[in-house]
């Protein structure tokens, strides 16, 4: 899941006082889920800014509206219908959902209300941990299921720095552990450890530029 | 010979290698190097010139290796992955070894987070393992990592580190077999204090044929007081101190620590001149240059022999 988290009140406000009507607008998916930007946060969030504003006796109108995905055309439906009565539009979706409402309504200014931090999972209840940095070339099957691009502080590909502390914390945050030091233990405990002892050679970058992709049961379909 | 260098042509003939380390200066104080420097010459083998070391923006490596050449030593061009992709690392290797730096270290780097710009993008483009096998394509089969043809490919002799103190304890010998798999041609260790564990890490090296195919040298840092001896055991990770030396720093008049100090590094040489597997001394006398001459003199390593065919050595 995307995980994000709500940009400081005062950001928010400075980004959209220009504007006397603005559209809150929240998203149902990854956001919801990381408690950032599903209903409860938007009724939140449409609440600090009208109490902000008031006392600033600035006459700005906020209204708010979840939809299920900002992502996908298919949940426009009832936006498409709202905007012309708004001059700004505040996102609670990830980046993805902000550049979508951006294209999707291109004479208005479309502004973030969150920052997107990350791939992750839930630790507990509120808690979220990066897991994926989507490199696009995956090599947990030969590190016992643990991500040395997202774990790794240097994303070393061939074992751990010598900075690994004597708990096998990582050198950058004793809070952190060291991802190398867990493949081995973890490949130790499976007896698979000839996976890493073999020197893996650099690493072609496909996250580099821009990308796009179509699976593989819809190639023809969108054949140019 | 797979470089012109001094420091190849002493480990080959047998010799027991020193080389030193110089940190560049935060600026362009060139006069800085060149005292650095005249402290180190004659000293040792050749001195290490480290690349924004702790992370911290210093004058870059090629330039004060450079400067160190012209004092009449020979440099052993460190590289961090922290701060260069593989273009610029590439290139850079070939200005290094168009002025005549005959060596070079290949390192992962200080994560950017200790240092003065904690929020700088790190690049890591390449990890240090994945740098070896990059130089020795180049000097090998003379090819970019793109494999494309090089122009005079460059003649270095390649180097790297090893901490044989970090954890997982019993993985690190066998990143220093990846490390000779990727192509170094000699390792420079961390500081080295906990004897014991060392032995117990070059035994293995010996046991596994490592150290018939790469120079092992031996990382040695005296204690300039007994706060840095207390600081490098409690605050630098991957360091192992044993209280016994702390013991020993206290254990004397505070005015005589750096001299005990000394004492410890130059008995530590003399148990590795008679390590086997042990091929020399990287002595490490941090912000302490000019104790090197004392440090060299008491370990009774001089004079050091001058073999290199040519570059800053080469004999009138």
């Amino acid at each position: 899941m995307i995980v994000a988290e709500k940009k400081p009140l005062v950001e928010i406000a400075e980004m959209v006082k220009p504007y006397k009507k603005v559209l809150n607008i929240g998203c149902g998916g990854c956001t919801s889920i990381c408690l950032a930007g599903g209903q409860k946060e938007v009724a939140e969030l449409t609440r600090e800014l009208t109490r902000e504003f008031g006392n600033r006796g600035a006459e700005i109108q906020i209204h708010e509206l979840t939809i299920e995905r900002q992502c996908n055309a298919g949940f426009f439906d009832i936006l498409d219908g709202m905007v012309a009565d708004y001059d700004a539009l505040l996102s609670m979706a990830c980046g993805a959902g902000v550049q979508f409402v951006a294209d999707r309504y291109q004479s208005k200014p479309v502004f973030p209300a969150l920052n997107t931090s990350f791939v992750g999972f839930d630790k507990d209840v509120g808690w979220f941990e990066e897991n994926c940095r989507t490199c696009g070339d995956c090599v947990l099957g030969e590190t016992a299921g643990i991500c040395p691009v997202t774990r790794c502080a240097k994303s070393l590909f061939n074992g751990p720095c010598g900075g690994t502390r004597s708990d096998g914390s990582c050198e950058v945050d004793t809070d952190t552990r060291c991802a190398w030091y867990e493949i081995h233990q973890r490949l130790k405990s499976q007896n698979r450890l000839d996976l890493i002892m073999k020197v893996r050679p650099a690493r072609e970058w496909v996250n580099q530029m821009r990308r796009s992709l179509i699976q593989e049961p819809y190639k023809d379909r969108y054949a140019k | 010979m797979k470089s012109d260098g001094n420091l190849e042509a002493v480990l080959k003939a047998g010799h027991f290698a020193i080389t030193g380390e110089l940190g560049p200066p935060r600026g362009t104080n060139v006069e800085a190097v060149r005292k650095k420097a005249q402290y180190l010459k004659g000293m040792v083998d050749a001195v290490n010139i480290t690349d924004n070391q702790t992370a911290v923006v210093r004058m870059s490596s090629w330039g004060a290796s450079l400067l160190a050449m012209q004092e009449g030593l020979e440099p052993n061009y460190q590289m961090v992955c922290r701060d260069r992709n593989r273009l610029a690392m590439q290139s850079d290797i070939l200005g290094a070894c168009a002025h005549g730096i005959s060596n070079m270290l290949c390192l992962s780097g200080d994560h950017q987070k200790f240092g003065d710009h904690p929020k700088a993008k790190g690049v890591f483009d390449i990890d240090s393992i994945q740098l070896i096998c990059m130089v020795k394509k180049m000097r090998d089969e003379g090819k970019f990592l793109s494999e494309e043809k090089i122009d005079v490919p460059p003649r270095i002799f390649i180097g790297a580190a090893a901490n044989p103190f970090g954890e997982p304890l019993e993985w690190r010998v066998h990143r220093l077999a990846k490390k000779v798999a990727a192509g170094a041609d000699f390792i420079q260790t961390q500081c080295i204090y906990n004897m014991k564990t060392f032995r117990q890490w070059i035994d293995q090296a010996n046991d596994m044929g490592l150290t018939e195919k790469v120079y092992v040298l031996a990382g040695v840092t005296p204690f300039k007081s007994l706060g840095m001896a207390r600081y490098m055991k409690n605050n630098v990770p991957g360091m192992d101190v044993p209280d016994h030396l702390i013991k020993r720093l206290q254990g004397v008049e505070k005015e005589k620590v750096a001299s005990e100090g000394i004492k410890i590094a130059c008995e530590q040489i003399e148990e590795f001149k008679e390590m086997k597997g042990v091929a020399g001394v990287h002595l490490m006398a941090i912000e302490w240059e000019h104790k090197v001459p004392e440090i060299v003199e008491q370990a009774k390593l001089l004079p050091r022999p001058k073999l290199s065919r040519s570059g800053p050595h080469k004999e009138a």
